[in-house]
Parts: C-alpha cells; sequence; structure tokens
C-alpha cells in the first residue's frame, strides 16, 4: 500500500508476508509459521495502536484513504439527494450537503468534502470552505428545521478558507451567523467529526446536540502547524504542537467538549470503510434516538447548556455586599 | 464597587502604551509620523496628521464611553486556569502573571453595567495588552454572563473589541468560547434587545468569527484591521500581494461587512444615538 504511514509500515509488511504465504502452492506446510505471524502481528497491531501520539493520530486523520462525508452519506443513507448553492454567490464544493434517509429516516446531512487526489482537492479546494460554504450549510439547516427534520452533520476540514475572496465576502461574518443560528435551531443536531476538526471553520457546521468523534480524529483551535509556527517560528515542529494542544478524542472528552467517541476499525477507518460506517450508524442511531423526541424548546436550552459550561475557571468569592 | 472616574482623574496613574512615551513627541504607528504628544491626548489618543486612532487600554475606554463614574464592573474576579498544562517557551500560568503585572488586569476583557449618554447598558471592553486581547475560558465565561445579565436586566449589549482571536493555551476550549458567546447572542437577539459591537484595532480570527461580526450594529474605528485569517498567512496562502487598504475598516464598509467607520471622537456620540434608537425614548438626563 503506496500510503502507509511510518509507523503503519512495520504491520503492513508483516499483513504482506503472512498474505505471501497464504498465497504459496501449499499454504497448509506453511500454516504454523501463518499462525505465528498472525500472532505477532496482532501483539504488534495491540501495542502501536495503544500508544499512539496525537500526531499519529493527526496523521490518520488526514489520511489520504480515510473516508470522507460523500463515503458517509453513501454508506448510511438511502435515497441521498445532494443540494447545491448558497442562493447568493455560489456554490462552495467544500461543503456538500442535501437530503438523505437514514435508518427509515428523513434528515438532512452536511459536511466538509476533501479530495482523494490533486485535480480532486483543487475542485474540493482540499476541504476549505469560502464563506458560500458556509452559506449553503446555514440554508439546508433552516430547511431542516422548517420541516422538522434532524440534522446530521460530518466535520472534515483543515479550517476555513484564508483568501482575499474569502475575507471580501465575509468570512467571519459567515461562521458567526452559523454559529448563533445553530445556537437556535429548534431541531436534532448531531455532528461528528470523522477527520480533522480544524477551528472555526469546523465549528461552524459543529454546534450539536450532541458531538462525536472518530477515534482517531482530530479537533483544535488551530492546526498543529500553525501553533508550531506561532511557538517556534516553525512549522516542522507540528509532532510536538500537537502534543500540547490536547486535540485527540479521548482529550476532548475529557475536556467535556465532545460526548462521544465512535470506535474505529482495527489500524484506523481507512482499512474498513464499512466496519467505520457501521459504528458511526450505531452511534449516530443511540444519539438521535436519546433526543429525537424531545421538543424545540428543549433542544435548544440544552444545547445552550451543553456549550455554556466549557471552560475553566477560579473565582473569588466576594463578602456579601461587596460585589 | 469598582467605578471607574473619567481620564482625567486618572492622570496620575502611569501610561503603559508603548506609543505614549515619555517626552513631547511621539511617533504615529499608521503613518510613522512625529507628531506631539499633547495634541494626540487631547484628541483621544488619535494622530493629528493621519487620523490613526492609537491602540488604548480597556480602562481608557471605558473612560471615554461610559458617563462620567458610571460603570460598575461584573465579574471582575474571575481568573484563568491553566486546564491543559500549557508549556511552550514560557508556561501559561507565567504569561498570564506576566499580562495581568502589564495591564493591572486580571484578564483581556473587561465587563459592567454602565450608562453612556444617560442610556444604561452592558459595556464589554477587550484589552489588547493582555495576551493580544485574545479569547480563552475566561473572555468567553465574562462575555456569556454578561449577555445574560443584559437578558436579565433587559438592557442592550455593547462589545468593544480589539483581540488577535482564540487563546492558543487554552485549545479547544478556546474554540468552544466561540459558540457559548455566540449562543448567547441567540438568546439576546431571540429576547429582541439589541448588540452593538464595535471594532476597533485589530480584531482577527476567532472573536471576529463569532460574537464580534453578531451586531445588530456593527461600528469600526478608521483602520482598524479586521478579518477572519491574519494577513500574513493569506499572503502565505495565495502567494500574492494583498490588495490596498485589505481587512482594514474602509475595505469591510466597502464590502458590505460594517455598518459605520466612526471617527474616536464621535464615537460615544454615535453609540448614544443608537441606543436612543433602540430605547425609543427621549434620552434621560446626563
Amino acid at each position: 500500500m503506496p500510503d502507509g504511514l511510518d509507523f503503519e509500515r512495520p504491520l503492513l509488511d508483516l499483513e504482506n508476508r503472512i498474505a505471501e504465504l497464504r498465497a504459496d502452492a501449499d499454504p497448509l506446510g506453511r500454516s504454523d509459521e501463518i499462525a505465528k505471524l498472525e500472532d505477532r502481528l496482532a501483539r504488534l497491531r495491540q501495542r502501536t495502536y495503544s500508544t499512539l501520539t496525537a500526531w499519529q493520530r493527526t496523521q490518520l486523520a488526514r489520511h489520504p484513504r480515510r473516508p470522507r462525508t460523500l463515503d458517509y452519506i453513501r454508506l448510511l443513507t438511502e435515497d441521498f439527494v445532494e443540494l447545491h448553492g448558497d442562493r447568493v454567490f455560489g456554490d462552495d464544493k467544500a461543503i456538500v450537503g442535501g437530503l438523505g434517509r437514514l435508518d427509515g429516516e428523513s434528515v438532512v446531512v452536511i459536511g466538509h468534502q476533501k479530495g482523494r487526489d490533486t485535480r480532486e482537492n483543487l475542485a474540493r479546494n482540499f476541504g476549505m470552505p469560502h464563506p458560500e460554504g458556509y452559506r449553503k450549510a446555514l440554508r439546508l439547516m433552516e430547511l431542516a428545521e422548517r420541516f422538522g427534520k434532524p440534522i446530521l452533520t460530518f466535520i472534515d476540514t483543515p479550517g476555513a478558507y484564508p483568501g482575499v475572496g474569502a475575507e471580501e465576502r465575509g468570512q467571519a461574518g459567515a461562521i458567526a451567523r452559523n454559529l448563533r443560528e445553530m445556537a437556535g435551531l429548534r431541531t436534532p443536531i448531531i455532528a461528528v467529526v470523522i477527520g480533522e476538526g480544524g477551528s472555526g471553520g469546523a465549528l461552524a457546521i459543529g454546534v450539536g446536540n450532541r458531538v462525536l468523534m472518530l477515534e482517531y480524529a482530530i479537533y483544535s483551535v488551530i492546526s498543529p502547524e500553525g501553533c508550531a509556527a506561532i511557538l517556534w517560528g516553525d512549522r516542522a515542529k507540528a509532532p510536538e504542537a500537537s502534543e500540547l494542544m490536547r486535540i485527540t478524542a479521548p482529550d476532548l472528552l475529557r475536556l467535556g467538549v465532545i460526548d462521544a467517541i465512535i470506535p474505529e476499525p482495527v489500524g484506523g477507518a481507512h482499512r474498513d470503510w464499512e466496519g467505520a460506517a457501521a459504528n458511526v450508524r450505531a452511534g449516530v442511531r443511540d444519539h438521535l434516538w436519546q433526543i429525537r423526541s424531545k421538543s424545540g424548546d428543549e433542544l435548544v436550552r440544552e444545547r445552550y447548556e451543553k456549550f455554556r459550561k466549557i471552560g475553566a475557571w477560579e473565582e473569588e468569592s466576594l463578602p456579601a455586599g461587596q460585589r | 464597587m469598582a467605578w471607574f472616574r473619567s481620564k482625567k482623574d486618572d492622570a496620575g496613574a502611569p501610561a503603559r502604551k508603548v506609543v505614549i512615551a515619555e517626552g513631547l513627541w511621539i511617533k504615529c504607528e499608521s503613518c510613522k509620523d512625529i507628531v506631539y504628544r499633547a495634541e494626540v491626548e487631547r484628541s483621544g489618543r488619535v494622530c493629528p496628521k493621519c487620523r490613526y486612532p492609537f491602540r488604548i487600554t480597556a480602562r481608557e475606554r471605558i473612560a471615554m464611553l461610559a458617563d462620567e463614574g458610571a460603570f460598575e464592573e461584573q465579574d471582575g474576579s474571575l481568573q484563568s486556569l491553566d486546564p491543559l498544562g500549557f508549556k511552550d517557551t514560557k508556561r501559561y500560568r507565567d504569561r498570564l502573571k506576566s499580562a495581568q503585572d502589564k495591564t493591572g488586569l486580571r484578564e483581556a476583557v473587561v465587563c459592567g453595567v454602565a450608562r453612556i449618554g444617560g442610556w444604561p447598558t452592558v459595556l464589554c471592553v477587550f484589552d489588547f495588552d493582555f495576551m493580544g486581547g485574545s479569547m480563552a475560558s475566561v473572555v468567553g465565561e465574562k462575555l456569556t454572563r454578561a449577555i445574560e445579565l443584559a437578558v436579565q436586566k433587559r438592557l442592550p449589549v455593547i462589545i468593544v473589541s480589539a483581540s488577535g482571536g482564540a487563546r492558543m493555551q487554552e485549545g479547544i476550549l478556546s474554540l468552544m468560547q466561540m459558540a457559548k458567546t455566540s449562543a448567547a447572542l441567540e438568546r439576546l437577539a431571540s429576547e429582541r434587545l439589541p448588540y452593538l459591537s464595535v471594532l476597533t484595532d485589530p480584531t482577527t480570527g476567532g472573536v471576529t468569527a463569532s460574537f464580534a461580526m453578531l451586531g445588530d450594529v456593527i461600528l469600526a474605528e478608521p483602520r482598524a484591521l479586521i478579518g477572519f485569517a491574519g494577513p500574513r498567512v493569506i499572503a502565505e496562502t495565495i502567494r500574492q500581494p494583498l490588495p490596498e487598504g485589505f481587512q482594514r475598516s474602509e475595505f469591510l464598509l466597502e464590502h458590505g461587512q460594517v455598518d459605520l467607520v466612526v471617527e474616536r471622537r464621535d464615537l460615544k456620540d454615535t453609540v448614544r444615538r443608537i441606543l436612543a434608537f433602540f430605547a425609543d425614548r427621549p434620552a434621560l438626563p446626563v
């Protein structure tokens, strides 16, 4: 496999050797050897994936073969109809969205869309939206609310695009409006971080009643490269920065930012798309089930309380009457 | 009670802005001209040559906007922790400590209840000298409490921003303050209470991409840098020179992103008129 990450290589080598032995003219004669290698593989895999560093997780989250929003939509929904455009300026291909059916229920699905090769990535702008992408997302979310349908979002972006046109057309305002409007939507919202959760550009479709995160996804205020550039003037120190920033799913669960971690198949979502999609389906179904019958008021109040309590501070309690 | 006095009464306090160096003459950050200090002070810290409004502290801004003695600070004792145990070249706790020593503030925003031209309002003001006015847990919490107080007391909200954006040292918790403050503003809006956002130099990143751009009315001081991404990041991304005046207040006005660019000497009266409109009543006695 050409896309193997450094820490994946010993595993991939073992897998290849086992496959070669299996393909041998007399596989039965080698069965002892195969069993031994498989045992070694299992132990090595366990050791590798139980001690992944934040940087290794970052690499998995950005893996070129990792399933993207449209892959999950294809694997999870029926009768999907993609809808385009913000009705103001254009259609941003870095955010996709549309109407679908999930387990027999209508849902509006929205997500960042990265490409898989250079040509596709140029078309998708590497999953970095412009304001029109956020406006399209908001338009679809408002449609969902109007017809009482739940909203499912998939987060997978390096961040909102930093460009001249994006600034001219109000990138900051577009993200800000999504944050405010999502807070007030009277319909269930489930957000799933499937790959890279890059800052405000990710959060702009992430104000959910539930925020779930795939096991090896990351979510951060700034990219590890950006953080390294600010701290040490050196983007190459991104691995160190990724450790400092607490960007992994277990970190975010501990900090109270996400509600649950969706486990990935052995070796990561890119090794088994169907397995990853099945886990996403189970996670989304569980959480949607818990909130789908709540009233609009309850959904808005609970979403407010959820984000309201995030953060850490201390406060002097002043003697009575001194305030 | 923390009532702030007008600037005149504060004259004894040591000036901490670099641009306001001791001596008769100072250099303008914008046009680089050497200008007469007394003239700058008289005009509310504005360059007499190019009209650039110098960065001022939160206390100075409050003194400039609020009626004399009419600012009561809220939640002033809120203080940051170090939830990530963040240490780069310096520990986050040490950075906080030196920002506190430098500014005399606990955090990067000062919030309270004020009267402006007689109108009662909730007023929140950023101080860029405190870690670049960056937003982390405490800033998000103070703003949210201020907005909730406005809902409770049925007051308008004014936020004067000067911020580089979300604070890296609190990581994802800083990012989430964008959602928290924006959600509080959604509540304010659904209660039909007005929010006036004043953008000053600079307002960028996660602050712009949340409460700063959500004003019912958005005012900007002249020449302020306002944007989502910083100009350096954009220049590196597109590998082209940036347009003239890019991401300055006037550029945003031209592109329909702000309502009005207001000179500092006119700011208080403009705010007063907007508050009068929303109150829809004759002005209260000052």
